[in-house]
């Protein structure tokens, strides 16, 4: 065994992760310039909202110039991004708060139903994936394939009525909206979220495992699988010690992807369980031209996506002895 | 010795499902047996069935197949043993060394992890105990390093050391038989030597019993005992591997006896003083970002200068990292030389392919290794040879037609081919269509890069002389590459030795039948091994003298660390002179005729 990693055998992965980071952050950078221009596109603007329909193009320039909108654009970015930069994503013009709070409070909601669905969806994925991958071609196979496909066709507002229907109308097992109680135990916690967990589940399981059963594939038709089988590696030993340490890059990187839906992505599931989650307050922040607000939810989603990625990468960076070594 | 024989199969049979849903048998019916620490040969061509009775002897079969019949092999039964019977023995009573160990190793796992893992899953040593013997091994087998080299990972570490390191992986249970499929085909000569070494001394000092697979006749002569001959799944002979080199009983056997030293049945009338046809000159070229001095980042050749004459036959060889298919790359304008010129009939061409015209394309024509990936497996034959009928020459319909079929006449294959797909043709006979597909052009000279180091001895002897033939019914050139020495000589006129990008010698074909030669030339002719048993115990690796550290300088001699006859003091200070020899060969080397003479 090679004794404890020195310092310059970190500098190649280092390097490499750095370089990773350096480009998310300019992603990021050239995100809040994309999301500033369009929200400055869409029609009507929040002075308009606040007034209504009924008030006089004086009253609303009146508005804008109180809150800041007549200035040029260029100023106004600048000022937010420093803003966003330091933590303060300004004011919601609706609400008349700071952003912040509004955010606050959502986000949490939306990581504790992002990460119990990761939580419930990954093992789940893993199973279906390596399963189907192993029996490929079989009757297992071909069945689970069915299924995942079955599962990534069926919109989601579909599969979260079919659920309400069956566990709340028929058999008043589940409640059909996520209201969390203060202080709850662990069974009503779990039983609170069970259905939205589940519904967002589905779509991650099946494709997130459809992913996994790739991955695992285009390592199993390599000739150091039939190597290890001929050295009487048992199955599940092929698949943990031998296979996915090879697979490790591909299948961070759909987890990436899949998990990054859970973050932005679950405005059917937010809308049906009313559930006050994050993507719901996008939403309402577009409906009322609520500027500060989109903005800054639509940061936090792509810094998310960028955060998952990285991570990905990285984990793919670490587990490839190629790179790892720079 | 026992009575009873140590690995006894009896009637072994393997169906696999032909594609209309019937079954076929690759193998059919072979009988063997081998004493305790014998080894027997499996030979033959591929679709001979070595490899699939190999794996046979540990329950295994690829794709599906079936395997019927009796296999023992020492106190186990295989023959219905089920899947955990089956995964008891692999690994550890039977064993098995992969043709390609740069592909059989798991490349996210340290080597000693996967040497020691028999030991481990089958419980015959604690993991202290296996890494120890691990390192035993290592040593054994003239690994350098012993102790420290399992922890690198399998891209660490080169070809030969890791066939060397997947043998300590198959000894580890110190089983009852080894198999060895084609462990060093995927070697360059001068390494495989080294590897043929250490598997003998290793199998002979634990005294294994082995199977060992291979196509080369030569390499069976030193490995094995008992030589099985095979042919499309039947056994033509079994018999000591001493009387099948000397008497062999079966035509298929003197088949590839003839073939293994090629000598071409088509005679080339050489003219007397051929016109250059193709030179380049000075060329320096590599690969990655080019520096200020207009030095490459990885710097491959280096001052090559070669002349091809109208008609000529001129060779390139050289082991693997020599540069010899960068010049091809070079010349065909698929990578622009950073120094040198490339020159086709006068007419200095452009460096790189697209600042050539259509006319200079087709005049250079280049053929790939490896048919299977060149040739495009969706298109028919016909399609192929008419693209390049149609864009070299502007041929369409009857007569794009009638030229598919000279073309094919040219290559000994009937006018009906045109019509099947390539994945439908054997693996000469796409090399055949691929090189029609070169000839469909009418160029003035071939690149062939290695075209027939993919096919069997017969094949590849079948190959050599329809080259020979159309060289001299065409008048077409050929600038050869190949790392083998035996079907460079047979082929070419001319031969230069490239090592690590620099020249190193080059000359008529004849003067590299004897002496003097450069010590390069002569390491990669004494490698190649010889139809004789005793042949591997005669060479033995020259010891180099000891120099002082040597300063990475482009002037010296670059095969100066291996060279058995450098001399300290001159060849690490001073470039090395270029010294015609009487016979009329140009060699690079500070030694002189009469040292290099024996």
């Amino acid at each position: 065994m090679s004794g404890a990693p020195s310092v310059s055998a970190w500098r190649g992965p280092i390097r490499l992760v750095g370089k990773r980071i350096g480009l998310a952050l300019i992603t990021l950078l050239l995100v809040s310039a994309v999301v500033f221009t369009i929200s400055g596109l869409l029609p009507g603007d929040a002075a308009q909202e606040v007034l209504g329909q009924g008030a006089t193009p004086e009253q609303v320039a009146a508005l804008r110039h109180e809150m800041g909108l007549d200035r040029p654009a260029a100023v106004r970015y600048f000022e937010w991004l420093a803003a966003i930069a330091a933590g303060d994503p300004g004011n919601s013009i609706v609400a008349n708060k700071p952003v912040a709070d509004i955010i606050s409070e959502r986000l949490p909601n939306t990581l504790t139903l992002a990460g119990l669905t990761t939580v419930f969806a990954v093992p789940f994925a893993f199973l279906v994936g390596i399963w189907s991958a192993v029996t490929r071609g079989r009757a297992t196979d071909r069945s689970l394939n069915i299924m995942t496909l079955a599962m990534v066709a069926l919109p989601e507002f579909l599969v979260a009525t079919i659920a309400v229907m069956v566990f709340s109308v028929k058999l008043l097992w589940l409640p059909s909206i996520t209201i969390v109680p203060q202080d709850p135990t662990l069974g009503e916690f779990l039983r609170a979220y069970a259905l939205p967990v589940m519904v967002l589940g589905v779509g991650v399981i099946a494709q997130l495992s459809r992913m996994i059963r790739a991955a695992i594939i285009a390592e199993l038709d390599r000739p150091y699988v039939e190597m290890a089988r001929l050295k009487g590696v048992s199955q599940a030993r092929l698949i943990v010690r031998h296979v996915l340490p090879n697979a490790v890059g591909p299948i961070a990187n759909a987890m990436a992807l899949s998990l990054s839906y859970l973050f932005g992505g679950a405005i059917i599931v937010e809308t049906i369980f009313s559930y006050p989650g994050l993507a719901s307050l996008m939403v309402n922040a577009v409906t009322s031209r609520d500027m500060p607000l989109l903005q800054a939810c639509a940061m936090i989603f792509c810094a998310a996506y960028l955060l998952l990625v990285l991570i990905a990468d990285t984990v793919a960076i670490l587990a490839n002895p190629r790179l790892r070594q720079g | 010795m026992t009575m009873t024989p140590h690995v006894d199969v009896r009637g072994l049979c393997v169906t696999v499902r032909a594609p209309d849903g019937s079954p076929l048998r690759i193998v059919d019916n072979v009988s063997f047996a081998i004493p305790r620490s014998e080894v027997l040969a499996l030979i033959g061509e591929s679709g001979s069935g070595k490899t699939t009775i190999a794996l046979s002897l540990m329950g295994y079969a690829r794709g599906g197949a079936r395997i019927s019949g009796q296999i023992t092999v020492g106190e186990a039964t295989l023959d219905g043993a089920g899947d955990k019977g089956l995964a008891a023995q692999r690994g550890h009573r039977i064993t098995y060394v992969a043709q390609s160990a740069a592909a059989a190793f798991n490349p996210s796992r340290r080597v000693i992890e996967q040497v020691i893992e028999p030991a481990l899953i089958h419980g015959t040593a604690t993991d202290a105990q296996a890494r120890a013997r691990a390192v035993e091994l290592f040593a054994a087998l003239a690994l350098p390093n012993p102790q420290t080299i399992g922890s690198r990972y399998p891209h660490e570490l080169s070809g030969g050391q890791l066939q060397r390191l997947m043998a300590a992986m198959a000894l580890i249970t110190r089983p009852d038989l080894v198999i060895f499929d084609e462990p060093t085909t995927a070697l360059d000569v001068t390494t495989q030597v080294e590897v043929l070494q250490a598997f003998r001394k290793v199998v002979r000092e634990q005294g294994a019993t082995g199977v060992y697979v291979s196509h080369d006749l030569a390499v069976v002569a030193q490995m094995a005992d008992q030589v099985l001959v095979l042919n499309r799944g039947t056994v033509r002979e079994q018999n000591a591997v001493r009387a099948v080199l000397e008497a062999p009983a079966d035509d298929y056997t003197r088949t590839l006896l003839a073939a293994a030293q090629p000598v071409l049945k088509t005679v080339v009338p050489v003219a007397v003083k051929p016109a250059p046809l193709l030179s380049i000159s000075g060329i320096h070229a590599g690969y990655g970002s080019i520096d200020r001095q207009g030095r490459p980042a990885h710097p491959v050749l280096s001052d090559v200068s070669l002349t091809v004459p109208r008609g000529g036959a001129v060779g390139v060889i050289g082991e693997s990292g020599s540069g010899k298919s960068t010049v091809a790359r070079v010349v065909a304008g698929l990578l622009a030389p950073t120094a040198g010129e490339v020159v086709l009939d006068g007419q200095t061409l452009a460096a790189s392919l697209s600042e050539r015209g259509r006319e200079e394309l087709r005049r250079i024509q280049i053929v790939f290794q490896n048919a299977d990936v060149a040739l495009n497996p969706a298109h028919s034959v016909g399609d192929i040879l008419g693209r390049v009928l149609r864009f070299y020459h502007g041929m369409s319909g009857r007569a794009a037609t009638a030229r598919v079929a000279e073309l094919l006449d040219l290559i000994r294959l009937p006018s009906a081919v045109a019509g099947r797909r390539c994945d439908e043709l054997s693996g000469g006979q796409k090399q055949r269509v691929n090189l029609a597909r070169a000839l469909a052009a009418n160029p003035d000279v071939i690149l062939c890069d290695e075209v027939t180091s993919a096919l069997d001895t017969v094949v590849r002897e079948a190959i050599l002389d329809l080259l020979a033939e159309l060289r001299r019914d065409l008048g077409v050139a050929y600038l050869f590459i190949s790392h083998d020495i035996a079907t460079v000589k047979a082929l070419c006129d001319e031969i230069v030795v490239l090592y690590k990008g620099t020249r190193v010698e080059s000359g008529q074909s004849g003067t590299y039948n004897a002496p003097p030669y450069h010590p390069y030339t002569d390491l990669l002719i004494s490698s190649v091994p010889e139809l004789r048993t005793d042949w591997l115990s005669g060479v033995g690796p020259k010891a180099t003298p000891q120099l002082g550290a040597v300063t990475d300088d482009a002037g010296l001699c670059r095969f100066l660390p291996r060279c058995p006859v450098a001399i300290a003091g001159r060849c690490d200070t001073s470039p090395p002179p270029l010294r015609l020899m009487d016979a009329g060969n140009a060699v690079l080397c500070h030694r002189t005729e009469s040292e290099l003479a024996h």
